[in-house]
């Protein structure tokens, strides 16, 4: 674990990265506190730039509800998207790999053209219809978003297992009797984890640019103020307003960042062999 | 020229802080004259192979030379720049190296790859370069040259393969050839080919070669001179009559005590002993399915007969792609044979399903060739041995007791049971394998070239506890290999297979004095050192 935190702060940007991601997890935390009312609520005149007026650092928007509150508020939608989204791509991903994998045969080829067959459609396009079919509600942003994400995943687990499945170990374990759910579960899967754990950290930086996009399009939660929500609310304002919509899009941009610098330095991490740069 | 080709002074190499010792090698002063063929011999990790990549400027970045000098032909290679060691590599001394399979190009023909040595060193005209490569080719032996140089490496054989690498480490003439466990992957046959080629090549051109090997047999059959290295000292160095006939240091004394004799020892007297496995016609043929062109079949077992009884030891021997290592998995049921049956005690576990098998696994356990893939890096030693008993329903609590029983019985101590697989050296893991292959008390053990992967010394006490365990607790073994002097200690009897067929069973004296079959005779003959061991090794 110590060899582990060694090689991770070996590398600036990572550590970079999760110091942003730190600061965006606190603000998201603290945002009951920093801003008790709902950031729904109109607060000032509109249109008010930033610093113009103490107490809104980031101005205020075209129905003078406060940015800054917007943008912590919307930490914690951006986030809780992000993290569920992707665990729901995880539980399909990495069982549906894991059995294509252990399988082979003709498992293997039917899951594999099930999965090429999401993959064969753009992503983005069944997140909407899906969203726009279900209503936009937190939960079936989160359900479409691990939908469209899931087959990297798959894939990724699947071609561990099989390396994997040919270990002597794996055939000692069949040998002495273990129960095949038993031998991917207890012998497989864990020695998985460090990829799936890199591929989930970069899942969850898409994920956040998903649910971006999904809201800016004005399919996200109503209820839920969310930094594509507000990137797009103030798009058309753009060139008098520019505040309105660039915090929120920078704040989408350091934190995609941050999450694939830190998953870059988690990769590096936990495969020392193959970390790029080293000598 | 009258001085040595390469003069090694007091050469120190450094290894990176917190490894486990601070000199890769300490102090080693060897010379070779021309034309003489040095041996390095040491087990994994003495830091033999450091000197060898020392001499051609190889070193990985993180081992760096402390002290001494290289001269190689009147220059000090620890000195040399990038250039100069470019244009030393090759000219001065040529390299081949252990793994044919990676050592090449897989993308170029093998003719190109020694056109580009001439075309490093700007040497020659393109037609030139071309004849002369062929006309390396053809001095290293490679059938049919004309067509194999421009053939592609996944076209050739491990040993033809080897063949390409000698022909482009010769290609410049070199003063010194430096062979890094050059036979090592290759079969026994197909070694003692090299070998020769070497020691011909050798005669012919005057090369001096520095010989890098674990192997006492080979060091037997072609040095003049042998250097033998512990953990980075050089503790012996002479003659290679004197050094294999009266060794001085205990170290030597201990490696070439270790080489397994080929003269079995008495045999055991198991007539009256009942049969607890037996196979009979097992057949596996391997088909590769291709969308254009014929199905490539590998026949890997056709008609496979034998039975094996209480406290027997069989021995399947044969050189890789025989098959032996099928018929071994097909009788664990890890490769599904395609007709046959396998009768395990009174049960046929041949006709039986995946569930309907599971309970009688317990009573046929394997043991694995690779001490570093057959443990699963994130289980505890306990977890790994106690996993087997915990399938068939005995309580976590109890296997672990019964597992520190087992460490103590293989030779580890019982507190092992709470460390991880990677705080334990190859022999001790593969101790670790034998356990949780006892921790079901099995009748039959398979031993898929169990100690292969392992130095002698550890090798020879893996052999004595194999032979303890089965005289205190009657195992019938199955014991897969393709070393003849390890097959000739521990089996009683032997079944030697060529392509998929059994070509020669019986008593393994009667077959090691009068082999009927010609491969048999073949591979006997090519054991390296062949009866230099006879008087070395009194076991048995």
């Amino acid at each position: 674990m110590i060899a582990f935190l060694k090689r991770f702060s070996r590398n600036p940007a990572a550590v970079v990265g999760l110091v942003i991601l730190v600061l965006v997890v606190a603000f998201a935390i603290l945002a009951p506190l920093l801003y008790p009312n709902s950031p729904w609520k109109p607060v000032q005149r509109p249109f008010l730039a930033p610093f113009a007026q103490a107490g809104f650092p980031m101005g205020t928007d075209t129905l003078g509800r406060d940015v800054a509150a917007g943008l912590v508020h919307g930490a914690r939608v951006s986030l809780q998207i992000g993290v569920v989204s992707t665990i729901v791509a995880l539980l399909i991903g990495v069982p549906l790999g894991a059995i294509a994998g252990y399988s082979g045969g003709w498992v293997d080829d039917l899951l594999m053209r099930f999965t090429e067959f999401f993959q064969t459609i753009p992503s983005f396009a069944l997140a909407i219809v899906m969203v726009a079919i279900l209503q936009p509600q937190l939960g079936s942003i989160i359900l479409a978003i691990g939908v469209v994400s899931w087959p990297p995943v798959a894939r990724l687990v699947r071609g561990e297992v099989l390396s994997l499945r040919s270990r002597e170990y794996v055939q000692a374990a069949i040998t002495i009797g273990q129960s095949t759910p038993r031998i991917i579960f207890s012998q497989i899967l864990p020695n998985t984890i460090a990829p799936i754990i890199v591929i989930g950290s970069l899942m969850v930086g898409t994920a956040i640019l998903l649910e971006s996009s999904l809201s800016f399009l004005g399919l996200g939660d109503p209820n839920l103020m969310s930094w594509g929500y507000m990137v797009g609310a103030g798009r058309t304002r753009l060139l008098d307003s520019w505040w309105i919509s660039f915090f929120p899009g920078i704040a989408i941009f350091l934190t995609v960042l941050a999450l694939n610098l830190a998953g870059e330095g988690l990769n590096d991490a936990l495969n020392p062999r193959l970390s790029r740069g080293r000598k | 020229m009258t001085g040595p080709v390469l003069s090694i002074e007091g050469l120190t190499l450094a290894l990176p802080p917190l490894s486990d010792r601070p000199h890769a090698v300490e102090n080693i002063t060897l010379k070779i004259a021309p034309g003489e063929t040095l041996c390095v011999v040491g087990e994994s990790g003495s830091g033999k192979s450091m000197i060898a990549h020392s001499v051609m400027g190889l070193l990985p970045q993180a081992v760096t030379p402390a002290a001494g000098q290289i001269m190689l032909n009147g220059r000090d290679v620890l000195r040399l720049d990038q250039a100069g060691l470019q244009d030393l590599r090759g000219r001065e001394a040529g390299m081949i190296f252990q793994e044919p399979m990676t050592s090449l190009n897989p993308v170029m023909r093998v003719s190109d790859q020694i056109v580009e040595t001439f075309a490093a060193h700007n040497l020659h005209s393109r037609e030139e370069r071309k004849r002369r490569a062929l006309a390396l080719l053809t001095e290293a032996g490679l059938p049919d040259p004309e067509r194999l140089a421009r053939a592609y490496p996944h076209e050739l054989s491990g040993g033809q393969r080897q063949r390409v690498m000698i022909a482009m480490a010769l290609a410049l003439e070199p003063k010194l050839l430096i062979a890094d466990e050059p036979t090592t992957a290759l079969d026994v046959t197909t070694q003692a080919q090299i070998l020769r080629l070497i020691e011909n090549l050798r005669r012919r051109h005057g090369t001096a070669v520095l010989f890098i090997t674990h192997d006492m047999g080979v060091v037997a059959e072609i040095a003049d001179r042998i250097a033998v290295l512990e953990k980075g000292v050089l503790v012996e160095e002479g003659l290679a009559s004197e050094v294999l006939g009266a060794p001085k240091h205990p170290y030597t004394q201990k490696l070439l005590a270790a080489v397994p004799s080929l003269t079995p020892p008495a045999p055991k007297n198991l007539a009256a002993a009942p049969v607890v496995f037996s196979v009979s016609d097992l057949n596996k043929t391997y088909r590769k399915r291709s969308l254009f062109g014929p199905t490539r079949e590998v026949v890997a077992a056709d008609g496979i007969t034998f039975s094996l009884r209480r406290g027997e030891t069989i021995g399947i021997v044969g050189e890789s792609g025989s098959g032996k290592s099928t018929v071994g998995r097909c009788c664990m049921r890890l490769i599904e044979p395609e007709a046959g049956s396998i009768i395990l005690g009174e049960t046929e576990i041949s006709g039986l399903g995946k569930a309907a098998l599971r309970p009688h696994r317990k009573r046929i356990q394997m043991v694995f060739q690779d001490p570093f893939a057959c443990l699963n890096p994130r289980q505890t030693i306990g977890r790994i041995i106690t996993d087997g008993p915990v399938a068939y329903g005995v309580p976590r609590s109890e296997a672990m007791v019964r597992a520190r029983e087992l460490l103590e019985l293989v030779g580890l101590s019982a507190n092992a049971i709470d460390r991880y697989p990677h705080e334990f050296s190859g022999g001790q893991r593969q101790r670790v394998g034998i356990a949780r292959a006892l921790a079901l008390e099995p009748d039959v053990l398979v031993a898929d070239e169990a100690v292969s992967a392992l130095d002698v010394s550890v090798q020879a006490q893996i052999l004595r506890l194999i032979q303890d365990i089965q005289q205190r607790l009657g195992l019938a073994i199955l014991f897969v290999t393709h070393d003849l002097r390890v097959a000739a200690q521990i089996c009683d009897r032997i079944v030697v297979m060529s392509r998929g067929r059994i070509v020669e069973e019986g008593e393994t004296a009667a077959v090691f004095a009068n082999p009927r079959h010609d491969y048999t005779r073949q591979l006997l003959g090519a054991v390296p050192g062949g009866a230099a061991f006879e008087t070395a090794s009194p076991r048995a």
